[in-house]
């Protein structure tokens, strides 16, 4: 499964650990919830970056106070038809602060990209490699924005207001 | 007319080219067809027992002669020469190709249509009074709002993959057109004490297997704070909406299950918690899309043209005109319902033809503007009363004048069996035999309003629920049975009917329905008291014990 990250396909960095299996001396892991709330201060101890996949039904609040130690949360969508971890993306992103790299994981098709960008997420682990190859060209898909959200980008209502403004400047 | 401008069009057509590289795809193998589904989903295409289905928007009701034109272009050119209104303000093509599909909404971007959400678990086309802007008595135009919130809606990066489907409507007007109170969210536009507009904010309403009238979470969200709140609601949907059972994933479910104060104090949470995510809808910002609707040049005429005066000696214009013609806010105009409800028709249907006549007619005789209404009729908004004889004819040819406009033959129905996959039963032949059976103007209206409404299955997009007498299509043993009730409304005194007795053969019930009618006009106190106010008034019982002393 490709990693994409900063709209490149890229060498995944991180070993996904299952519950139960030890865990590498050092060297970057993704570990559970479960397992990193089991005992968080031994994992973010131990030499190599930790992340964590957190499930899309379970709230924030037990990850909020760890997030400036993680170096990557993975966000799931076990269907693409389930969108509760994009609400958690711009959670993280825009109410937390949160700003280490945020994975999407899952059945992610191209058709997301621009969805998952805009809600926070730089790094995606995508199900087919022509979706991955396709990423760049995906993102060029869209360049007007009705919505704001912490991505920055810019939306068409402050265009036209900008517009009209420079417009009246100008006379 | 909301003007789109190039921003718009470009998103359309960013869109079309987005959904021609997804049918691209699915027809060369890399998507399959469980992933094309949610795909196709979002941009209107279902897959029917004979053809895909492809489902347009027609935000809030307004369509421009051009845009008119165009649908009936698409109905020409890619399908088999009509169209479906449907009870949301868009239209349906039951024959189309997946090949073609592309190209049909590139058409339709070049006037700025598109059919972007008018499926799927998003949200969707957001509908208002087919009267808005031309309603006597309105607090302001609610389609200023319906465009703010349609813009918000569209592609949104979070809100596009919901536990289920999501329908915003929105009334600015006392007597409610659009039918807040059925919506998962119904916005009532008005003032509060210090003269500031807002909304009343219903949520929870839908029909479906569980049908729900919405219900007031807040009884004022001032204007400029609306896109935030509805935000906030839609952020706790997204998260706590049941996802494990398709039956109990729409939002009036979760309004249920936690109780509307518990959900309006989770709502509220939120809402606080958002702080200032640039969503706050600023003067600047409202006026800018303000600026961009524009209005008919209205002539200063008088309230009782000459024109009017010679052509009520023709009793079937006066029949027409009191039926069919509304009061509107500027003296010297009208506006006018063009009934697609002919006798012996499918409800809702028009044809190539027609549509390009009326567009004809808009441009001659309403500004190039018509409006489409949750009856599943169109209506020009701004004719001149001088004008109203010639339309009358013009609208008689096309078979676009019948008198039945909110009487008995005014019927709601869904495609049902005939086109649907999902449906236990026919709809349109049953409305087809009632429109037969009532055939008698006088009849109807003596009868007066009377709003029935049917679908073929549990589904209720034919909004059984909410007709004055609902016909709901079941299956039992193999054969089409129809449950039937009465008693329900979807107006601002929305309620759901209550059933009238056992379920009947497909072939009673037509006999049913008059003998509910008939039941009714035995009983009612006066001719002025409606069906609904004599169901009211009197409970089911007596009608029950009339219709059913005899089967």
């Amino acid at each position: 499964m490709p990693l994409v990250k900063q709209g490149r396909i890229t060498t995944d960095l991180f070993v996904h650990v299952a519950d139960g299996a030890e865990l590498p001396g050092d060297g970057a892991v993704l570990v559970t919830a479960e397992r990193f709330l089991a005992d968080p201060e031994a994992l973010l101890r131990r030499a190599g970056k930790v992340g964590v996949i957190w499930p899309n039904n379970r709230n924030l609040d037990d990850l909020v106070p760890h997030l400036d130690r993680l170096a990557t949360v993975a966000l799931v969508f076990p269907t693409f038809r389930d969108g509760r971890a994009y609400s958690q993306a711009r959670l993280l992103r825009e109410r937390y602060g949160y700003d280490g790299e945020l994975r999407a994981t899952g059945q992610i098709l191209r058709d997301q990209f621009v969805f998952m960008t805009r809600a926070g997420f730089d790094a995606f682990e995508v199900k087919k490699d022509a979706d991955a190859d396709a990423f760049a060209q995906t993102m060029k898909r869209y360049s007007v924005f009705y919505q704001p959200t912490g991505d920055g980008r810019i939306t068409a209502l402050n265009r036209r207001m900008q517009l009209r403004h420079s417009e009246s400047a100008g006379q | 007319m909301y003007a789109y401008d190039e921003l718009d069009r470009t998103l359309i057509n960013e869109r079309v080219s987005e959904f021609r590289d997804q049918v691209k795809r699915r027809l060369s193998g890399e998507l399959t067809e469980d992933e094309f589904k949610i795909l196709r989903l979002q941009n209107g295409v279902y897959l029917q027992l004979h053809a895909y289905m492809f489902r347009v928007a027609i935000p809030y009701g307004t369509l421009s002669s051009k845009q008119l034109r165009r649908l009936a272009h698409v109905a020409r050119r890619y399908d088999r020469g009509y169209g479906h209104f449907t009870t949301r303000q868009n239209i349906q093509f039951n024959w189309i190709k997946l090949a073609e599909l592309p190209d049909a909404l590139s058409d339709l971007a070049e006037v700025g249509i598109h059919a972007m959400q008018t499926s799927g678990n998003n949200m969707r086309n957001v509908t208002s009074d087919q009267w808005a802007g031309v309603a006597p008595g309105e607090i302001e135009d609610p389609r200023i709002w319906s465009e703010l919130i349609r813009q918000h809606t569209t592609l949104h990066p979070e809100f596009s993959f919901l536990p289920r489907k999501f329908k915003i409507a929105i009334t600015a007007a006392e007597h409610d057109r659009a039918a807040i109170k059925i919506h998962d969210i119904g916005l009532r536009l008005h003032k509060n004490a210090d003269g500031e507009t807002g909304f009343e904010v219903l949520v929870g309403g839908g029909l479906g297997r569980t049908p729900f009238i919405a219900k007031t979470i807040k009884p004022f969200v001032s204007g400029r704070d609306i896109l935030s709140y509805i935000e906030a609601i839609l952020r706790v949907y997204n998260q706590y909406g049941r996802r494990d059972n398709i039956y109990k994933a729409r939002i009036k479910i979760l309004v249920h299950e936690l109780g509307i104060e518990k959900f309006a104090k989770e709502v509220e949470e939120e809402w606080k918690a958002m702080g200032d995510v640039g969503l706050t809808l600023d003067h600047a910002a409202i006026e800018e899309v303000r600026s961009r609707f524009s209005y008919p040049a209205y002539e200063k005429l008088p309230h009782m043209p000459d024109e009017l005066k010679q052509a009520a000696h023709d009793p079937l214009f006066e029949r027409w005109r009191k039926n069919s013609v509304s009061a509107h806010k500027v003296q010297g105009y009208s506006i006018v319902t063009l009934s697609l409800k002919p006798v012996g028709g499918p409800p809702g249907d028009a044809t190539a033809e027609q549509m390009d006549a009326v567009a004809d007619l808009a441009d001659k005789y309403s500004f190039g503007e018509i409006r489409v209404g949750h009856e599943q009729n169109l209506a020009l908004p701004h004719v001149a009363k001088r004008d109203l004889p010639p339309l009358f004819k013009a609208l008689d040819r096309l078979g676009l004048a019948t008198p039945n406009v909110n009487l008995v033959t005014d019927i709601i129905a869904c495609p049902g069996l005939d086109y649907c996959s999902l449906a236990n039963a026919r709809s349109i032949p049953i409305a087809q035999e009632l429109t037969r059976r009532f055939a008698n103007h006088d009849t109807a209206d003596l009868i007066g309003r009377l709003h029935i409404n049917i679908s073929g299955c549990i589904n209720a997009c034919g909004h059984h629920h909410v007709g004055h007498i609902g016909i709901l299509g079941v299956e039992k043993n193999g054969e089409e049975f129809y449950q039937i009730t009465i008693g329900g409304r979807a107006d601002e005194n929305a309620q759901l009917g209550t059933l009238i007795g056992p379920a009947v053969p497909y072939a009673e019930v037509a006999d049913v329905i008059e003998d509910i009618v008939e039941a009714y006009l035995a009983l009612r106190d006066r001719p002025e008291e409606l069906f609904v106010d004599t169901v009211k008034r009197l409970g089911v019982e007596p009608i029950r014990e009339r219709v059913y002393a005899t089967r």
